[in-house]
């Protein structure tokens, strides 16, 4: 398929691979920041393809994984009020909030739908008016543009039933959090393509500059992500350390001027939880006082939930890298995607779910576990 | 009746609206008895049926039958490709030729809801009698329930289909040997992704249609002699490839190796999968076969496959190997592996 095949061709990797592995002439520790490509490293097997020259670990960039247990909270008190129609991303469906998730509360009776864009949201609202409908505004600033857009048209149209729950968060404060901390053992980080599609890149040079960090700015594909590592090692030999763009058929340096104009518009810059990792200053976004209408925790006094986060989930210390999730003791035994303790071992950009998910042929040391029994569905009957 | 009072000033109000579904079509009355006259003998029938006694009766040759049931809950109802007229027949009678029998009879039950639109309830009905039709496969006896408004989703289907086994052609999912070959009869995914477009409304460059088709003169052309070659058949229907092939490795007890570049996954299809975030080797397929077959007759079922167009695209995609047994290990485009799981529940379609 064009378009994706060429970024999926065997030769091009490989060929990525061996130049990787002839520029180092050290071993790099590289981050990716974003679930979508560790997915795409685990999945395919590319950290196996440059023997030792990189190390890949594993960022918070999965807008389920950090998510805070808080927010998941208000979201099933919110799915359980037989005034509320919930709407959310799928991805959200099986995040485990302290007691149960919202497929559990959807089979409880709570009305919970899934939508492919918060658009659908709003007009459901509109065609339910004897309802109030409620979107899960999660993720980074990949997402935000579309949450804004329905918050603004919701403002436009005066539709009163519509308001959204917002757990948004942003890249860079999470990056700062990641390299001030002591034991920080990232050398360079591939940031992510599509947050960069909206955001543009001039937010990353101020970091690069400060932390004498190259940052590249990478796709999604197998040979994005290679030809990112590429470019990160060759500035980290040579002793660079800029901001470069690998991902230039939807990246630039200003990024999408119409997406960003409308985030600033509906959103405002505010301290953020993060689930694992703890508040991060001026590190999320929340709706700004003249969309207060909108705000489902304002409509539903819901601002002053606070939940204490399970002791035994090391997902904090896998979103900053500092273990990989075959190392975490709950892995595969007390914490499957049957029975996830955290967030990353049911999302789909989870780096938990990615090593469960592929890595079983591996010895102990590197993420075998048990098998679970499992039976496999769709999302709804197909038959 | 709020539909017929609506339709005009015609005096006396009619009692019965003749454009959908009501309860009393469920009554046992007279209006069922028309239901079952205008909306189904019309379609279906055949001597058997139209004897319309308790129970159908059925003449059977000597031997072994094999008995499969399936409910068809379909949402929606009518969809690129198909209804879930057809479907429900495509899908137990697929079930029964890949045991290796010859499906002979099938019967159909009905639940349908209140109010649902007569001229639905007819293409349904007729795509059905189709679908049985081609299939040379009678649909003997029947039943309809109505259920009030908003206590089904417009019509469910259980068809439950009788074949005959076929002492040449008898696979078993135990029976998978290392060193079998994996031979998949086609394209991959296409029922599950035409589903969710159709549900979703998501409209994607060209239109995904559903493969729900009849396997049975595929299944037809792997009897007599080669017959004993096939040790295991299944369709990939819920669930996908991957559940299908995890089942068979965990029942004979050895490891599949699927190969990738072997998979066929039609460019809309593959498109849509992209957008949601969906692994294809996880959506339903209605019309693909997966077979194992001894590694000397191998090419001799590919080519008796590729003889019939429902079989045209099918190739080699892998084998049964000794090596990690239970597990499907995908050998991927780039040459890495990696484990193919059953999921845990439904695919989710993701946030970004």
């Amino acid at each position: 398929m064009k378009y994706l095949d060429e970024y999926r061709d065997s030769a091009i990797v490989h060929g990525l691979a061996e130049r990787i592995r002839r520029t180092a002439t050290r071993r790099w520790t590289l981050m990716e920041v974003c679930g979508g490509q560790t997915h795409t490293i685990v999945k395919q097997g590319l950290d196996e393809l440059m023997g030792d020259a990189v190390e890949m670990i594993h960022g918070p960039g999965c807008p389920v994984c950090v998510t805070p247990l808080e927010q998941i909270d208000k979201a099933l008190r919110l799915a359980q009020d037989p005034r509320v129609i919930f709407t959310s991303f799928g991805d959200m469906l099986r995040v485990p909030g302290s007691d149960c998730d919202l497929q559990q509360v959807r089979a409880r009776g709570g009305q919970v739908r899934v939508v492919y864009s918060p658009l659908d949201a709003l007009e459901l609202a509109v065609r339910n008016p004897d309802k109030h409908v409620v979107f899960f505004a999660v993720g980074f600033e990949t997402t935000a543009p579309a949450n804004a857009m329905a918050v603004w048209r919701a403002a436009q149209l005066r539709v009163p039933n519509f308001s959204v729950l917002v757990s948004h968060v942003t890249v860079p404060p999470a990056m700062m959090a990641i390299l001030d901390a002591p034991d920080n053992r990232v050398q360079a980080f591939l940031a992510a393509g599509h947050v960069c599609t909206i955001m543009g890149w001039t937010e990353y040079e101020p970091i690069a500059a400060k932390y004498k960090v190259p940052i590249i700015i990478t796709g999604f594909e197998p040979v994005d992500i290679m030809e990112g590592i590429l470019l990160a090692v060759t500035q980290l030999e040579a002793g660079r350390a800029e901001v470069e763009n690998q991902y230039v058929r939807a990246v630039r340096r200003q990024g999408t001027v119409p997406a960003r104009t409308l985030v600033e518009q509906v959103f405002q810059m505010v301290d953020r939880k993060w689930r694992g990792i703890g508040e991060i200053p001026r590190s999320g976004l929340a709706l700004r006082p003249e969309y207060a209408d909108f705000d489902a925790e304002l409509r539903f006094g819901l601002q002053d939930v606070s939940v204490e986060e399970p002791a035994e989930c090391h997902a904090g210390e896998v979103l900053r890298g500092q273990m990989k999730p075959f190392e975490c003791p709950a892995f595969g035994t007390l914490c499957t995607p049957e029975r996830p303790l955290g967030a990353p071992m049911v999302s789909s950009e989870g780096a938990c779910a990615a090593y469960f998910n592929y890595r079983k042929l591996e010895s102990p040391a590197r993420g075998a576990h048990p098998v679970a029994p499992a039976v496999s569905s769709h999302e709804s009957p197909v038959t | 009746m709020t539909a017929s009072l609506a339709a005009g000033p015609s005096c006396p109000v009619p009692l019965v609206s003749n454009d959908r579904v009501q309860l009393g079509h469920g009554s046992g009355g007279k209006m069922s008895a028309a239901l079952l006259r205008d909306r189904f003998l019309v379609h279906l029938d055949n001597p058997v049926l139209a004897a319309l006694g308790d129970a159908a009766v059925v003449p059977v040759e000597a031997g072994e039958i094999a008995i499969s049931t399936d409910t068809f809950v379909v949402s929606p109802i009518e969809f690129p490709g198909g209804t879930i007229g057809s479907l429900a027949v495509h899908g137990t009678l697929n079930d029964l030729a890949l045991m290796g029998a010859r499906p002979r009879y099938l019967t159909a039950g009905f639940i349908l809801e209140e109010g649902l639109p007569f001229d639905i309830l007819d293409r349904v009905v007729a795509d059905m009698a189709r679908a049985a039709r081609a299939a040379n496969v009678a649909v003997v006896t029947g039943d309809t329930k109505v259920v009030e408004r908003g206590k089904a989703d417009g019509l469910y289907v259980n068809t439950t289909g009788i074949g005959v086994l076929d002492p040449t052609l008898k696979p078993l999912p135990d029976a998978v040997r290392p060193g079998d070959v994996l031979i998949v009869s086609g394209p991959l995914a296409q029922h599950g992704m035409a589903i969710m477009a159709a549900r979703e409304g998501l409209a994607f460059e060209a239109e995904i249609t559903s493969d729900s088709a009849c396997l049975v003169p595929l299944v037809d052309l792997l009897r007599g002699e080669i017959g004993a070659s096939v040790r295991a058949m299944r369709d990939p229907t819920r669930g996908g490839m991957a559940s299908a092939l995890n089942e068979i490795a965990s029942a004979s007890g050895v490891g599949v190796r699927l190969d990738e570049a072997a998979l066929l996954i039609p460019d809309p299809v593959a498109a849509a999968c992209e957008m949601l975030g969906l692994d294809p080797l996880y959506v339903a397929n209605e019309g693909v076969l997966a077979a194992f077959v001894s590694p000397g007759r191998a090419a001799d079922v590919l080519a008796r496959l590729r003889s019939h167009p429902l079989g045209a695209n099918a190739r080699i995609a892998g084998a049964a190997v000794g090596d990690h047994p239970r597990m499907v290990v995908l050998h991927t485009k780039l040459g890495s592996r990696r484990v193919v799981d059953m999921l845990p529940g439904d695919q989710l379609p993701r946030i970004c």
